[in-house]
């Protein structure tokens, strides 16, 4: 049976509802909420602040670690609190998705600390977490040459690329390889790439560039955020 | 030929183009990438001739040589204090630079500095690495006693003191406060009583909320005469 039409109605190559909010933890450095449909994730940043234990200091650049988890409440059957095998992974795809953007040249021997939590999971939890994080790190004015964009793409096999895919969608028994992707708008650079069924190498570079031209909305979204946050904009958009 | 994107005093975000072309020339918080000068941080574009800079409205405090700063005493080492001046890096006052006074080898460092004393002090150096070495030789550079110690964000600190001063002076002389201000975002004000010290606070937050709009010093001006 063919993919013809998505459960929710939308287009294929249509985004989810977005919502982005600057500055929601006012203790923290920089924090924001990114919002896609019903997933929910917000960020916050500590730092640039000292490094310890000493070991982990660089003394030609600081360092940046990430912690993403999700509420114990923010799934279906209820997660238990604490790192897993599933959080590590995701705490170190951010990373390595957010560094490349990040200039810590002027910061050695610190680290910026990140911390994602997933308000509301509804597939798609780490892009969202990661477009929450690029917010929250230009929120706590650590300088970087972009901002991060990341969305899920659902590739089926022999048919098409369904952009932002839900979870209804994600657990299609007609195969869905989920690829989340995540790239610097300007320069185009992927900095997170991962699949997770199976594709061939056409499908995959297609999905690629329809991914891409989803990104920049998303973009569009977290510019205005913080527009409005630091006063660029007047009234609503 | 080279096209500016931006207004002056615009609002930009990371990753957000400011010119193109090679006409105009990449300065502080904006990197060039082959043909375009982008906005490395959230701040105030500014345009100055050929040059584009971005003011920063967000961030931790630089800290920068001949910046006065106001920090805490956190520790008493053999040679001198260790002084937090807010922002990743720890400072070092040295027993050379501590005081005007000659202090003798040996003697009870504590009967100078303690833990907890809040000091305004003047940045000598700062290393690659960020070490940060202090001096208290210099005018109105002391031990700060009493009074409170507010917070503010350390790049809205020039318009806190305002242009030659203009702001700060207003807000002293209004208040009958003294006020010190650091260049790293800490505000020092002792007044003679509560109500002055609470109407000094609060017009300095207005400032820094207020940072960059348009008729600042007649508003707070307005704001000190009306209550």
């Amino acid at each position: 049976m063919a993919y013809t039409k998505r459960f929710d109605g939308r287009k294929f190559d249509e985004i989810r509802e977005m919502e982005a909010k600057v500055g929601v933890i006012k203790s923290a450095d920089g924090s924001a909420m990114f919002r896609m449909g019903k997933t929910i994730a917000i960020a916050a940043v500590r730092g640039p602040r000292n490094l310890h234990p000493r070991f982990l200091q660089n003394p030609e650049k600081g360092i940046l670690r990430c912690n993403y988890d999700l509420m114990s409440f923010s799934v279906n059957e209820r997660k238990r609190p604490g790192p897993s095998r599933r959080s590590q992974e995701v705490s170190l795809v951010t990373e390595k998705a957010l560094l490349p953007a990040l200039n810590l040249d002027d910061f050695p021997n610190s680290v910026v600390d990140v911390f994602v939590q997933i308000l509301q999971a509804d597939a798609g939890t780490r892009c969202a977490g990661i477009n929450a994080a690029s917010l929250a790190l230009a929120d706590a004015g650590v300088p970087m040459s972009d901002l991060i964009c990341a969305v899920a793409t659902g590739i089926i096999h022999k048919d098409k690329a369904v952009i932002d895919i839900n979870k209804e969608e994600e657990d299609y028994e007609g195969g869905m390889a989920d690829t989340p992707l995540a790239i610097m708008p300007h320069s185009g650079r992927i900095t997170l790439l991962q699949m997770d069924g199976e594709a061939s190498r056409e499908e995959i570079k297609s999905a690629i560039e329809k991914t891409k031209e989803a990104c920049m909305k998303i973009r569009d979204v977290q510019v205005n955020a913080l527009k409005k946050k630091y006063g660029g904009i007047k009234d609503e958009i | 030929m080279g096209e500016l994107k931006i207004k002056d005093k615009q609002i930009v975000v990371p990753g957000e183009v400011l010119a193109e072309g090679m006409d105009y020339l990449p300065s502080a918080g904006t990197y060039r990438n082959e043909n375009d000068i982008l906005s490395n941080q959230i701040g105030l574009a500014s345009v100055s001739g050929r040059v584009i800079k971005v003011i920063p409205l967000t961030g931790k405090y630089k800290p920068k040589r001949n910046d006065i700063v106001i920090g805490e005493v956190v520790n008493i080492l053999m040679s001198g204090w260790i002084v937090d001046i807010g922002g990743p890096y720890s400072a070092m006052l040295t027993l050379k630079d501590a005081s005007s006074s000659y202090i003798e080898r040996g003697a009870d460092l504590s009967q100078f500095y303690t833990y907890g004393d809040i000091i305004a002090s003047e940045i000598v150096s700062v290393s690659k690495t960020k070490l940060i070495d202090l001096s208290m030789k210099g005018p109105g550079l002391k031990k700060l006693k009493g009074g409170r110690l507010i917070d503010v964000t350390s790049s809205k600190v020039p318009r806190i003191i305002g242009r030659e001063g203009s702001m700060i002076t207003m807000i002293k002389d209004s208040t009958k406060c003294r006020i010190t201000v650091g260049q790293n975002g800490k505000v020092w004000i002792s007044g003679n009583n509560v109500q002055d010290e609470t109407k000094a606070v609060e017009a300095i937050m207005m400032v820094e909320n207020e940072s960059h709009s348009e008729g600042l010093t007649d508003k707070v001006k307005a704001f000190l005469e009306g209550k």
